[in-house]
């Protein structure tokens, strides 16, 4: 070791001058297209945006049912336009995919413990998909009563 | 080579030289495939061969010490344990690449100083507050104990999750997969007190909250690690740790802290 080391001991090292040219590769603004892992990674976080449709459809139904029966078959009416279906069927697709991608993660960022062992990820997702169908089937069966 | 190998598969190799190119291009080479052959055994063979100028990283070749990781056919793989036999089916080829987002030194060889200064800022390692007396049994540990943590120790620095993310491509200051796994890895630890310590680096825009649940890190992880599920699993920590803080007086409560549960 030589005796005198230089005094700035904190700094970052100052090597890195001196290294031979890097290259540095560019990311792609369509860095999500070329590979299908990142591409569903997207249209996982896209699916909120149909998630938020849903949900503003869903309010304005209960708006129309509050203001009474013409309010509401006014609103009936008005998704009954090919339009307002094919949004309707894309949103279902999307909602349908956002449900299944977030239920399938859930184990990872929430493990569950028993016993001092972890649970197996099915056993913290299945709970989600039982319940999920349960409340789906009583909705129908209210709806189609 | 004395013994003919009937079968044979194109490799394709990103080549950079800082001294002569802009950019790296790729050259074609012809191996054969052997049974047992992964794809660092032909690299071994193109440089023992054909071109002693090939560069690439390497060491154990039995996938514990983290340096041969490439992207092979745009995959982030151990070469060591990527086998040619599974890509010469159907006359298939193999494209061998430096792992991704990371600037290239030269050939296959990334620059991996970043990512070493990363890990730095998470500190990996066991911090102690208090320090037991000698005489009594220090840091005796559970099986449940050390199970809380044993997945997270099994990461080998390979960078593999750095190359899987695309927010480390797209955010260069982003903290990355495997540090924040490793920062879990010594708070879930029973015998560690650093975590309160760790709060500043891993609760910030750059630790966990940059982190968008992507999970390739974890599909690529070559040593099961869910880098991804330690993310979530402290940020959810970090939240009721935020939650708390509302509650408990300042100063009262050091030594918790997001990740101990």
């Amino acid at each position: 070791m030589p005796a005198a080391q230089p005094q700035t001991i904190n700094s970052a090292p100052q090597y890195t001058l001196y290294h031979p040219r890097w290259y540095r590769p560019k990311v792609s603004v369509y860095w999500w297209l070329g590979e299908r892992h990142y591409l569903k990674f997207i249209l996982r976080e896209l699916s909120s945006v149909f998630v938020a449709v849903f949900v503003i459809e869903t309010l304005m139904l209960i708006n129309g049912l509050r203001r009474g029966p013409v309010a509401y078959a006014h609103f009936l009416h008005r998704t009954q336009n090919p339009f307002v279906v094919l949004l309707n069927v894309i949103a279902m697709f999307f909602l349908v995919f956002h449900t299944v991608t977030w239920f399938n993660l859930a184990p990872s960022a929430t493990p569950v413990r028993l016993g001092g062992k972890r649970l197996p990820d099915f056993m913290v997702s299945a709970p989600a998909y039982v319940a999920w169908i349960v409340i789906s089937a009583i909705i129908c069966w209210a709806v189609l009563q | 080579m004395a013994e003919a190998a009937k079968e044979k598969i194109v490799i394709e190799i990103a080549r950079y030289s800082p001294e002569t190119d802009h950019e790296p291009h790729f050259e074609s080479y012809e191996v054969p495939v052997k049974r047992e052959w992964v794809v660092l055994d032909a690299l071994n063979h193109i440089k023992d061969n054909v071109d002693g100028s090939l560069t690439y990283r390497w060491s154990c070749r039995m996938g514990i010490c983290g340096s041969c990781g490439m992207m092979v056919n745009g995959e982030p793989k151990l070469t060591c344990a990527t086998f040619l036999s599974n890509y010469a089916k159907d006359g298939g080829k193999i494209r061998v690449e430096p792992l991704r987002y990371f600037p290239i030194v030269r050939d296959l060889v990334t620059e991996i100083g970043g990512f070493v200064q990363k890990l730095k800022k998470a500190k990996p390692w066991l911090i102690r507050i208090t320090e037991p007396k000698l005489s009594e049994d220090r840091f005796l540990q559970t099986p449940e104990q050390l199970d809380r943590y044993k997945q997270f120790s099994m990461c080998i620095n390979c960078t593999l999750c750095y190359a899987a993310c695309p927010v480390v491509g797209l955010d260069p200051i982003f903290i990355g997969p495997a540090a924040l796994a490793l920062a879990q890895r010594y708070n879930m630890d029973s015998r560690d007190e650093g975590s309160a310590e760790r709060t500043a680096v891993l609760a910030h825009p750059d630790g966990v909250w940059g982190c968008t649940f992507v999970g390739e890190c974890t599909r690529v992880c070559p040593k099961h690690v869910d880098p991804a599920g330690a993310i979530q699993q402290y940020k959810i920590a970090a939240v009721f740790d935020w939650l708390k803080s509302f509650v408990t007086p300042r100063g009262r409560d050091a030594s918790s802290s997001a990740a101990n549960d």
